[in-house]
């Protein structure tokens, strides 16, 4: 028998488009297993209705690695820690060869990040200049994620032609600070604030399975559909040898689905974009379910600092399950 | 070629650990997840368990050892 609760979720988030409450959320994360094929249809439903039935793919890199003065205790590129990381800087030329091969992949979102707590103003200079160098070449839309800004510094990436920022939250607010010390949760959150005024799109997600409560995964997706961000990175926990998060357990994968539909139901019409840790958490055939489960976007390639799958696999399991990608021109 | 790429060319037995940096057959650190499954680069030079530095790109990455030189993901046909 259907739950009372994914009846009233398909009222509210298929029928309507709009997101389900806080405790609602709570009530479908708490869901027992059995009903989790019965959750997955639904959020694949209401993807298709609100979102189309395209995938959008996006390649990332990494322009400055390591050396960061921050504490999130899930980064291996945290200055703070006895990570094996070491710094190191990519030069503009070598950023635009990755951005080749991450379109050839079919990607149309390249997204350029910088390990730092903001932009000094040598980073900014630099990513004026890596922006306008992509642009140049290779026909795909470039994101930038480098911390916390400036207003000043928005406008700026805003006349580079950033379409969208990325600066994720994290978790919920009530756990943030069991993820990072050195800065706040309000400082994210007056980051994307300035980034939305601005007109710049807004990607904004997180990490599941860094020890928070499912009542924090509800609180959580409420504090981010607050935002109705275009695009929503889920990555799960990849625990990173040196971080205080290294002996963390992995969520299985039956749990990250279900944390992926509720995402779905909290935000009907947003991006919702499998990130770093899938490969760990959810497998080939986790992945797929979730891509039928509520998750319409994928990172592909290598991630920051770890290895993903070949390209060509996540585009190949596409072609098999008839998924189309989303070319340039279809992006918002 | 440096010789940390010549050795992995030449498919030398690892002196110590890429992952781990640990000498192997001296001592024994435990791999993290990601490692064991292959998800992660070499981060310590395998001649002389150097912490590297590593650039990782989309579809490859470039180690570099101090003493050893550089290793490209290339090598591997990755």
């Amino acid at each position: 028998m259907t739950p009372d609760i994914l009846t009233r979720a398909r009222e509210t988030a298929l029928d309507k488009g709009e997101g389900l409450t806080e405790p609602e959320l709570l009530e479908i994360l708490e869901l027992d297993d059995t009903h989790l094929p019965e959750l997955l249809d639904l959020a694949h439903q209401v993807r298709l209705r609100w979102c189309g039935e395209e995938v959008e793919i996006e390649g990332i890199i990494s322009l400055k690695t390591g050396g960061c003065p921050e504490d999130c205790h899930f980064c291996s590129q945290s200055g703070l820690f006895e990570s094996p990381v070491r710094a190191v800087q990519l030069d503009i030329a070598e950023l635009v060869e990755a951005a080749k091969q991450t379109q050839k992949s079919g990607a149309t979102e390249f997204c350029i990040v910088a390990a730092v707590k903001g932009p000094d103003e040598r980073l900014m200079v630099q990513l004026e200049e890596a922006v306008a160098a992509v642009y140049a070449e290779v026909d795909i839309h470039v994101s930038v994620s480098v911390g916390i800004l400036t207003r000043e510094q928005v406008e700026r990436l805003k006349a580079a032609g950033v379409k969208r920022y990325n600066h994720n939250l994290e978790s919920a607010r009530s756990f943030f600070p069991r993820v990072a010390t050195t800065h706040t949760w309000d400082e994210r959150h007056r980051t994307l604030e300035m980034i939305r005024d601005a007109g710049i799109e807004v990607c904004t997600g997180g990490i599941l399975g860094m020890g928070e409560t499912l009542a924090q995964r509800a609180e959580f997706a409420v504090q981010l559909a607050a935002f109705a961000p275009e695009e929503v990175p889920i990555n799960f926990l990849d625990p990173r040898p040196g971080t205080p998060f290294a002996n963390r357990p992995l969520i299985d994968a039956a749990e990250a689905l279900k944390a992926t539909a509720m995402l779905r139901l909290a935000m009907p019409k947003a991006t919702l974009r499998f990130g770093g840790g899938r490969e760990l958490t959810l497998g080939d055939l986790g992945v797929e379910k979730g891509l039928q489960g509520g998750a319409n976007a994928l990172i592909v390639g290598n991630y920051l600092t770890t290895l993903g799958r070949p390209m060509e696999k996540d585009v190949d399991m596409l072609e098999g399950l008839r998924i189309p990608i989303k070319a340039v021109g279809q992006v918002i | 070629m440096g010789d940390l790429a010549a050795a992995c060319a030449a498919g030398e037995a690892p002196l110590f650990h890429p992952n781990t940096g640990a000498e192997m057959g001296v001592e024994d650190r435990p791999l993290s997840v990601g490692a064991a499954a292959g998800l992660e680069p070499p981060r310590y030079c395998q001649l002389c368990g150097r912490r590297m530095k590593v650039q990782v790109r989309p579809m490859g990455w470039l180690a570099e050892c101090s003493r050893h030189g550089e290793l490209d993901s290339v090598l591997f046909d990755i």
